[in-house]
């Protein structure tokens, strides 16, 4: 999230799209509902009218996999009908930047960006790039009128989303689109806040990411960026989502967003030069030139005194990607697929029930020799070779099934979507023998280590230089210390005349500002430095605060627990300023430029008051810094050629979908999505047999594949079975009651469910023809409760297929049949 | 555990009837005592969705009696979700797994084990498939410059340091600390399909 959840009471419109927090972030409603008593306007865009559509003021239904082109056409509209926040957009953003003539969009190309490559399915982005000045900064024109200009190449790019094709294509009413363009376009005014909130309804798509950065560009040209009640909001679906992808648990990251180091990068100078962005505006703050001491604290952090300034501080020992290797979700089961893996790890997770094309999934698991599964019940995972069609006796995986403690049963922080880590205490003692997943990680750590010291092995450095004194029994207060990170020698600010002492030898770091790419600091996540810190000697683990001071009203609680960055609540908040510093909206004053009050750290008049600003640095005026640190140009990226599959947003249907042709171009689909070919990942478009549109979704009382929610008595009985939801149309259509048995059967697996018959989905008229869509929730598992009626996962149904960017399988648009058992 | 809220129904439902029969004198005494008197309150914050309420345990003699929403948290203001409601099931619940269990291959059912035993044979085995499988060096393709300034696509032996023979996913149901020793420790064996639910 941009901003945090209780921001969402400081909006004057809310737009849910891609989200429905009444059922899967239900206590979030508290704050949408709070905004709504003081006049706000809730929209709800979704496929069908769900429990947040039935507080919305306005409801649009639009056919799943069609935002771009819903979101395309309020873009046009707002541009058509100048409804954006043009001093906003021609500062803060690269509205103004001149583009290589030579770019050419989907518009003159028939759906493809100029550069695509046919047999590589890849873009060469050498036209995407920008007109260069002398200065070796982008060429600009604040007019916006040049052709060349990004302002002038969004209207040309979404000129073509005209209400009538728009309509077509997402099966929204004409008159709804117009009503919802209109009141989100109503909060391009300084004084106006809109902001939207999404969840898997826009990842899970093969244009995933482009569904957001269509979002992301009518916030920027409304001015909604950085400010109170505005910004773009994830709603992460797990309690550590947040800071389970901070700490990089990912295949292409290390903790704090720093990419993992690929073949090609052979020392830590060329992996810095990579991956630190250049700028040669000194008007940029280009943040990400602190790269080479965030990656050198962190290689300072897990390797301790081995890592030195003549071993490259340990870099080589970090395993290293191919050059463009991608090891993610879909990737990993592929392989596994194919029999790569010996070993597996399945920890917290059930991917037998959360893998697309879950069947795939299960058979790939039959290949492996060994897994290790850690959790707090059995699952379809750890069980997977006693599943349907399974043969145990021909499956040779030895599986271990540890237990690990609830999260009551143990000590540590979590962070939540609003990036507010906040700490947890022990209530009990574990039960029986289950163990902290910590405690679990310190016992098979320490176990292999011993094994290396004492007969050897392949390449055992990284396992024997790892940092891992933490005891027989861990504490958990010593590991979020080394995260937010010490001060390992006296470290003093050199710039300062004379130096300046930053900290002491052996304190906690202050913040990351004071980190260093001389291991003198060791920090394991910059992001998280400040977050268990000392002052004036006095150790505090700030996720732990209990302060409840809202001077501002604006219910930023900066006493509350600790939220990353340095304890911004707001991120991006110096674009809610104008020029000189002061509030675009002063009612809603995040921050604010003081020019009288001195500033403590500096001793001079001149200071931010409010939240904790995007660094410390004056308003940005005429000659001043730009206001987006944390891009390497200082703006808000509303052409974003870094992209795969292009600068600007173009809908493209599901691979999986009901037209025979893109309504808007000859693509039908993503040009760069990796394609998978093998038998098991069939896909079928405008196949007879495959006629409905589908989509997956949660219930209030289940969570996720429902491991923890199936086994939880009072939520079974409120949500005991599989069930799909349809219109009365199509039941009618199919002989189907309310209550019937039914299977519903995609190009990759059928599950069984009760038809639940509603008004709550209606067919679309797309293209002139009728068009179906289904819905079911993917909580239920064979597993447990293990009868025949509860039903197993709706991923046994969804493709293999996965975003352009993300490699997101795309779970909310693919094509199946129903008929009654 | 062990009460549903089926069976919770049934025995309010005929404590409803034996009521009146067993009807005491005095009104007072029948206010039950609060089940949360004398106990210990911990805090804590939801494990499901990432809203972050606060909820507080009460706790009796290492058991935990009731759970609800922190009245102070500013997020939640006390309310709960039913998920976040009904933790303490989720807790004291008699189908948690409670002993390491282990599947040989071919076999059909698990068998419980010691944890010794277990921890040291999944050492073992983390041992074996990496050290068969680690790769000091692979081959990738790179783009270099040539003497007339073109880029030609080469491909060349690098310094990787790595396993391809084991996978990792999991979780964002840990603790930030947790996920932080998770990643250091499968990086320092040279994993890199790591993945976890962020992806999908």
């Amino acid at each position: 999230m941009t901003n945090h959840w209780i921001d969402f009471k400081n909006a004057d419109v809310i737009l849910v799209m891609g989200a429905n927090p009444a059922s899967n972030h239900p206590i979030s409603m508290k704050w949408v509902m709070r905004a709504k008593e003081k006049g706000a306007k809730l929209i709800v865009v979704d496929p069908r009218f769900t429990q947040t559509a039935s507080k919305a003021d306005l409801y649009a239904p639009m056919r799943s996999g069609t935002d771009i082109a819903f979101l395309g056409g309020m873009v046009k509209y707002i541009t058509d009908n100048n409804l954006y926040f043009k001093d906003y957009v021609v500062n803060y953003t690269n509205a103004a930047f001149l583009v290589n003539p030579d770019f050419k969009g989907p518009g003159d190309l028939n759906g493809l960006f100029s550069g695509y490559d046919e047999k590589t399915r890849k873009y060469d982005k050498k036209t995407w790039g920008y007109q260069m000045g002398e200065d070796g900064i982008p060429k600009k024109d604040p007019s916006l009128k040049s052709p060349n200009c990004v302002f002038q190449l969004l209207k040309k790019h979404y000129a073509r989303y005209t209400l009538d094709k728009v309509s077509s294509i997402t099966g929204t009413p004409k008159d709804k689109l117009e009503a919802v363009y209109k009141l989100y376009g109503s909060t391009g005014r300084p004084n106006k806040a809109g902001t939207e909130l999404y969840a898997m309804g826009w990842t899970q798509h093969t244009v995933g990411t482009q569904n957001i950065r269509t979002m992301a560009i009518i916030q920027l040209l409304l001015g909604n960026i950085g400010i109170a009640g505005g910004g773009i909001n994830a709603l992460r679906g797990e309690s550590n989502v947040q800071g389970s992808t901070d700490h990089g648990i990912l295949f292409h990251l290390l903790p704090g967003y720093n990419a993992t180091p690929s073949a090609a990068l052979a020392d830590l100078n060329a992996y810095i030069e990579k991956f630190t962005p250049k700028t040669k505006d000194p008007r940029s703050v280009n943040w990400w030139s602190n790269r080479n001491k965030y990656i050198t604290s962190y290689l300072k952090a897990i390797y301790g005194k081995a890592a030195t300034k003549e071993n490259d501080f340990g870099y080589a020992w970090l395993p290293k990607l191919d050059e463009g290797q991608n090891a993610s979700w879909l990737m990993l089961f592929d392989k596994m697929s194919k029999g790569q893996f010996d070993g597996f790890f399945a920890w917290g997770q059930n991917p037998a029930c959360s893998g697309a094309n879950a069947n795939k999934v299960r058979k790939a698991m039959s290949k492996l020799k060994w897994m290790v599964n850690v959790n707090l019940f059995d699952n379809e995972t750890a069980s997977f070779w006693k599943g349907p069609g399974m043969n145990p006796k021909e499956i040779q995986t030895e599986v271990f099934m540890l237990p690990c403690v609830s999260s009551i049963e143990k000590e540590g922080s979590i962070t939540n979507s609003g990036r507010l880590a906040q700490w947890r205490y022990k209530a009990i003692e574990p039960l029986g023998q289950s163990k902290p997943d910590a405690e679990i990680m310190n016992e098979l750590f320490l176990r292999v280590r011993e094994i290396y010291r004492k007969e050897g092995g392949k390449f055992p450095a990284p396992i024997l230089n790892t940092t891992w004194n933490y005891g027989k029994k861990i504490n958990i207060h010593d590991v979020a210390k080394e995260i937010n990170g010490y001060y390992l020698e006296d470290v003093y600010d050199k710039k300062a005349n004379p130096p300046k002492l930053l900290g002491k030898k052996g304190e906690l770091c202050a913040s990351f500002v004071h980190l260093q790419a001389d291991g003198t600091t060791s920090s394991g996540n910059w992001l998280f430095s400040q977050s268990y810190t000392q002052k004036e000697g006095k150790v505090i683990n700030m996720m732990a605060r209990r302060g409840k001071d809202d001077p501002t009203g604006l219910g930023l609680y900066s006493g509350w627990a600790w939220a990353w960055p340095v304890n911004r609540r707001i991120i991006y908040n110096r674009a809610s300023v104008d020029l000189k510093g002061n509030p675009w909206d002063p009612k809603r004053a995040v921050v604010k430029w003081d020019p009288v009050k001195e500033d403590p750290a500096t001793k001079k008049p001149g200071v931010w008051v409010g939240d904790v600003p995007d660094g410390p640095a004056p308003p940005m005026g005429d000659a001043g810094k730009y206001p987006f640190i944390m891009k390497n140009d200082g703006v808000a990226s509303i052409y974003g050629p870094g992209l795969n599959d292009g600068p600007f947003p173009e809908h493209y249907e599901a691979l999986e979908c009901p037209l025979e042709e893109n309504i808007l171009s000859k693509q039908r689909i993503n040009p760069t999505i990796k394609m998978f070919n093998d038998k098991d990942d069939a896909f079928f478009s405008c196949d007879t047999r495959y006629p409905f549109v589908a989509t997956t979704y949660r219930v209030t009382e289940h969570w996720q594949t429902g491991v923890m929610t199936r086994h939880t008595p009072w939520l079974l009985e409120m949500q005991p079975q599989q069930f799909v939801e349809m219109s009365r149309e199509l039941a009618a259509e199919k002989s189907i009651r309310s209550g019937d048995r039914v299977k519903i059967r995609s190009g990759r697996g059928e599950i069984s469910a009760v038809a639940v018959v509603t008004s709550r989905f209606k067919p679309f008229k797309i293209g002139g023809q009728t068009v179906h869509q289904v819905g079911m929730p993917w909580c239920f598992g064979w597993q447990y409760p293990g009868d025949a009626k509860s039903g197993d996962s709706a991923n046994l149904l969804t493709p293999t297929i996965g975003d352009a960017n993300t490699m997101i399988p795309e779970s909310k648009a693919f094509m199946v049949n129903v008929e009654k058992a | 555990m062990g009460v549903s809220r089926r069976d919770f129904l049934k025995i309010s439902g005929s404590t409803l009837l034996l009521g009146p029969l067993a009807a005491p004198a005095k009104a007072d005494a029948q206010t039950p005592e609060s089940k949360t008197k004398g106990a210990t309150e911990t805090r804590t914050i939801c494990p499901y969705c990432s809203v972050g309420c606060g909820i507080i345990v009460h706790t009796k003699d290492g058991k935990v009696v009731n759970t609800e929403g922190d009245p102070e948290h500013p997020i939640n203001e006390g309310t709960l979700c039913p998920k976040g409601a009904s933790i303490m099931q989720l807790v004291q619940n008699d189908t948690r797994v409670l002993k390491p269990m282990y599947r040989a291959p071919g076999a059909d059912s698990f068998k419980e084990v010691e944890w010794e035993w277990a921890l040291d044979k999944i050492a073992k085995n983390v041992k074996e498939s990496r050290d068969k499988s680690f790769k000091l060096t692979s081959k990738s393709k790179v783009k270099e410059k040539q003497p007339d300034g073109t880029d030609k696509e080469v491909e060349k032996e690098f310094t990787v340091n790595r396993t391809d023979a084991i996978a990792h996913v999991g979780s964002a149901a840990l603790d930030n600390e947790e996920c932080y020793l998770l990643q250091k420790m499968l990086r320092s064996w040279g994993l890199v399909y790591i993945e976890h639910q962020a992806r999908i």
